[in-house]
């Protein structure tokens, strides 16, 4: 058994950019389906945003647009808030524009729980009503609570309850990783 | 180390730390966006139940609390002093007690009695949050006064502030006080002797005795209300006299070496403490401080609920 | 009733400046010998070798708020709330409702006192009818039925005029005039003393001004009238310092000062502690520190409680709407052990003299003595016991402390008045 703490690679800097690179061709492929509807990518806090930045400017060189971009904190809608404390610190939450009739694709680190994305779906009808809401995210873990799923999937990997997943960003944490830390707790 | 927080209940500045007055304005902005969509309600109170329990008249800061706790999706009653169970002569913990029993979880508290917000606080479960207690503090106006300057000046630190007036009766002049000092502003109060506590210098505030020399330093001018009441009681022999020696005019503040920032807690008495022109010109902030004052105050019922004290600090002992 | 020896113990007696291990052989209600080996047939002997024995002590200003508020204290809860803290005579305040400013109430305090059965109760006259401050009430008929002095303590006497003839007629009937001093338009609505820690807690304050022009005043008074001025719970260095000059200069006042003002200053307030509320307020350190030393060289005479009870649900309450007062009767004794004799201000024979022979000497009382032929008023207690103040132990119906859970020296073990115990360990 792997002792408590542990970290081994996931993926690396080069496995990073090629997981973006694949994600967002699914996602052009995903807002493609819509036809005319605007692509609009909403990251959410923290590493989310960093993400749809990166995804953004990957896919307006693909296609030749400009891609706009949000950002989400869905801190204040999560359902969990009488529990915690001291209470997390909100980040900024940015939606350019009105989203209807708008293709939104909402871009994070990591799906796991699937309440995070229950979370942000409510704050984003606060926002308007979009032709229809994608979900990207650079690792799936399994383990979902809600019947949620992702439309473009970086990378599947299998962690247990215990462990976590840590996505690094170069923007945030000085480098490009994916790390698995055993029993470090979700 | 352990993140900051706020503990039970909000009773003053005094008793916080730098960090905590910190947490507390930076978890302000991200409030102020959500006052700015269209549906300007997020769920993060819901199913909560909040009472503001008025003993005094305020239409700005009751107003103010209200819009908060509703854009927080939180319950709310309000009860003012007359026309209640207080107007009967039910004492302060009565009052309170009985409110409990019909499972609340949070309490605002506006009291003429200095205390009243801590008296209530150690004999309640629900977190209380003080909105103005007699001459004591007035912390949610101290943190829109200070969100509104960093907001202006970029940083609190090093910022030379000045409180105008009626320090002695003030609450706000007291919490403003001890938050500026905590953030390393340099503090001075200005108004008649008669209107400033003996022993005011020992906070660590610089005192001036005339509005023109107080303008000559500051970079920010907070100008208190002068209550009527203290002309009747002796404190000073008129407004008119007031005016043309402490008033805050457009002539006085063109000598200043720069553009000195305008604040008023409201509601302002203009001609008296505060010439109209002053109050409505470019730089006055008073509209600004209001728009602060729903962001903090959604700010501070945020880190305080929750209703479950041991559960947090169970959660707070897991993460360090 | 059987002679009773008090055998063994440390017997310090100012009156007659004795301080050493002797006996006290107590007849008929009176000491009948004092000294080594003192005994009579068929005496009850008790053995209080290691214990301290004094005359009774006595505390001049007490209110035990009968008739009018008998749920927070009678004359019989206060007089034994006396003798639980040691005190074989007590002296009653007369802001009672009705106010004690005529002989029928004055009567009325010196009958219940006897059916009580515990500690004496002397009462005091009101200076002014009602306390008013208007119209001299009866001194004479007071004193005949009982009275052992004047005030209007509650307030103070505001008119100089008032004071004046109140200084003068007292003469003849060779009793003090005691005076709350405070001047009613600088007081203002104060709830504390007016400070840093007043302007900290946005409480009105009351300025040590407030008391000292009325000392001063009545100190003029009484050297114009010749009277005899008693100053009650004398809170500030200022008072203490004019109190010293006109002594120096032969003024007849005389002085009190309270164990909470030697113990507390205006920090107690803090936390909106309603049981630090008193008038006068707690002051600063320096205050306390010219009361220390007011009561080492005399400058203040006398310790007194002033013991003020009030019910709880009076004090708990916001600060400013809470009523001035604590109860002290049952504390007065280890404060003082505590913080005067274990605080190095005063020995232990000084702060005996300071609670037994002194207010004896100011009010003219009897007792404060162990000389054979005086009243068998007797107290006796272990300076070396620690006990912590428990309010909910206290005799008193009241429990408006701010010393509960305080660590205490020195605890009272028996107090005997007339002959007879009236408490016992």
């Amino acid at each position: 058994m792997t002792p408590a703490g542990q970290r081994s690679a996931l993926l690396d800097a080069r496995a990073i950019t090629r997981a973006l690179d694949h994600m967002a061709v699914g996602i052009t492929e995903l807002a493609g389906k819509d036809g005319a509807n605007e692509l609009m990518l909403v990251g959410i806090q923290r590493r989310g945003v960093e993400l749809a930045d990166r995804l953004s400017a990957l896919i307006a060189s693909r296609t030749g647009a400009p891609v706009s971009r949000g950002a989400l904190d869905i801190t204040l809608y999560r359902d969990d808030l009488a529990t915690v404390g001291p209470k997390p610190l909100v980040g900024e939450t940015r939606i350019p524009g009105d989203l209807s009739g708008k293709c939104v694709v909402i871009v994070d680190d990591v799906l796991y729980t699937g309440r995070t994305i229950r979370a942000a779906l409510d704050e984003l009808a606060d926002f308007g009503r979009p032709a229809r809401i994608g979900l990207a995210v650079l690792i799936d873990r399994g383990g979902r609570e809600l019947p949620i799923h992702a439309d473009v999937v970086g990378k599947a990997v299998t962690a247990g309850p215990g462990d976590r997943v840590d996505v690094l960003l170069t923007e945030v944490d000085g480098r490009d990783a994916v790390e698995l830390v055993t029993g470090g707790g979700a | 180390m352990s993140a900051p927080a706020l503990a039970k209940d909000l009773l003053g500045i005094e008793h916080l730390s730098a960090e905590q007055i910190r947490l507390v304005l930076d978890t302000a902005e991200p409030f102020k966006e959500v006052s700015e969509r269209a549906i300007k309600k997020v769920p993060t109170l819901r199913g909560k139940t909040i009472v503001n329990l008025f003993y005094e008249s305020s239409t700005r800061t009751r107003t103010s609390f209200e819009f908060a706790e509703k854009r927080l999706s939180a319950d709310t009653v309000n009860i003012a002093a007359s026309g209640s169970s207080i107007e009967k002569g039910e004492n302060l913990v009565d009052t309170a007690r009985n409110l409990e029993a019909m499972r609340i979880d949070m309490v605002v508290i506006r009291h003429p009695a200095s205390g009243a917000a801590e008296f209530l606080a150690k004999r309640i479960r629900s977190n209380v949050i003080n909105a103005g207690d007699g001459m004591h503090e007035h912390p949610t106006q101290a943190f829109l006064d200070l969100l509104t300057i960093r907001d202006r000046l970029g940083k609190i630190e090093g910022a030379k502030v000045c409180i105008c007036g009626d320090i002695l009766h003030s609450r706000v002049a007291r919490s403003n006080i001890w938050g500026l000092l905590k953030l390393g502003a340099e503090v001075a109060v200005c108004g008649p002797r008669s209107l400033l506590p003996r022993g005011i210098e020992s906070l660590g505030v610089r005192v001036f005795r005339r509005i023109d020399e107080a303008i000559q330093w500051a970079d920010v001018l907070n100008v208190l209300r002068l209550q009527l009441e203290r002309m009747q009681a002796g404190f000073i022999p008129s407004l008119r006299e007031y005016n043309r020696v402490f008033g805050v005019t457009v002539e006085r503040l063109a000598r200043a070496p720069r553009k000195t920032l305008i604040l008023h807690p409201g509601p302002m008495n203009r001609g008296v403490e505060i010439d109209s022109l002053v109050a409505d010109g470019p730089q006055s902030v008073i509209l600004d401080q209001v728009t602060n004052g729903v962001a903090v105050r959604m700010a501070v019922l945020y880190l305080l609920a929750g209703g479950n004290p041991e559960r947090a600090e169970a959660a707070k002992g897991g993460a360090e | 009733m059987k002679p009773i020896v008090l055998r063994g113990a440390r017997v310090i007696d100012p009156s007659q400046s004795h301080d050493g291990v002797t006996d006290v052989l107590i007849e008929d209600g009176k000491i009948a010998a004092f000294g080594r080996g003192a005994t009579r047939d068929g005496a009850e002997v008790i053995d209080v070798s290691g214990k301290v024995v004094t005359p009774g002590l006595i505390d001049i200003h007490v209110h035990l708020r009968e008739p009018g508020r008998e749920d927070v204290e009678t004359v019989a809860t206060g007089a034994r709330a006396a003798a639980a803290g040691g005190f074989t005579a007590v002296c009653a305040m007369p802001n009672t409702d009705p106010v004690t400013d005529n002989q029928a109430a004055v009567g009325f305090i010196v009958k219940q006192a006897e059916a009580a059965g515990a500690s004496r109760v002397y009462p005091i006259g009101a200076i002014s009818l009602g306390s008013k401050g208007q119209q001299l009430a009866e001194f004479g008929e007071m004193v005949g039925a009982g009275a052992v002095a004047v005030s209007d303590d509650g307030k103070p006497v505001v008119s100089s005029h008032l004071m004046r003839t109140a200084l003068e007629y007292a003469q003849t009937f060779g009793i003090p005039v005691a005076d709350h001093c405070e001047d009613p338009t600088l007081f203002h609505g104060g709830c504390m003393h007016e400070g840093v820690v007043s302007a900290r807690m946005g409480l009105r304050g009351i300025p040590s001004a407030s008391e000292e022009i009325m000392v001063a005043r009545d100190l003029l008074l009484a050297e114009l009238t010749g009277g005899h001025i008693h100053l009650c719970h004398m809170s500030t260095r200022g008072s203490v310092e004019l109190i010293r000059r006109a002594k120096e200069r032969g003024v007849r006042v005389t002085a009190e000062a309270t164990p909470h003002h030697f113990t507390l200053t205006d920090s107690a307030c803090l936390g909106y502690n309603t049981n630090a509320k008193m008038n006068p307020p707690l002051r600063e350190d320096p205050d306390v520190a010219a009361i220390r030393a007011a009561i080492k060289d005399g400058t203040i005479d006398v310790i007194a409680s002033d013991h003020a009870p009030h019910h709880y649900d009076a004090k708990e309450r916001e600060f400013d709407d809470a009523p001035f007062g604590i109860v002290g009767l049952e504390t007065a004794l280890g404060l003082g052990l505590t913080e005067l004799v274990r605080g190095g201000v005063l020995t232990l024979p000084e702060l005996v003299r300071r609670m037994t022979t002194e207010p004896a000497r100011v009010f003219g009382l009897p007792g404060g003595t162990l000389k054979p032929g005086s009243p068998a008023d007797v107290s006796v207690f272990d300076p070396e016991v620690r006990w912590s103040v428990d309010a909910g132990a206290f005799q008193s119906k009241s429990r408006n402390t701010p010393f509960a859970g305080r660590e205490l020296w020195g605890r009272v073990e028996r107090t005997i008045v007339g002959g007879k115990s009236v408490y016992a360990r």
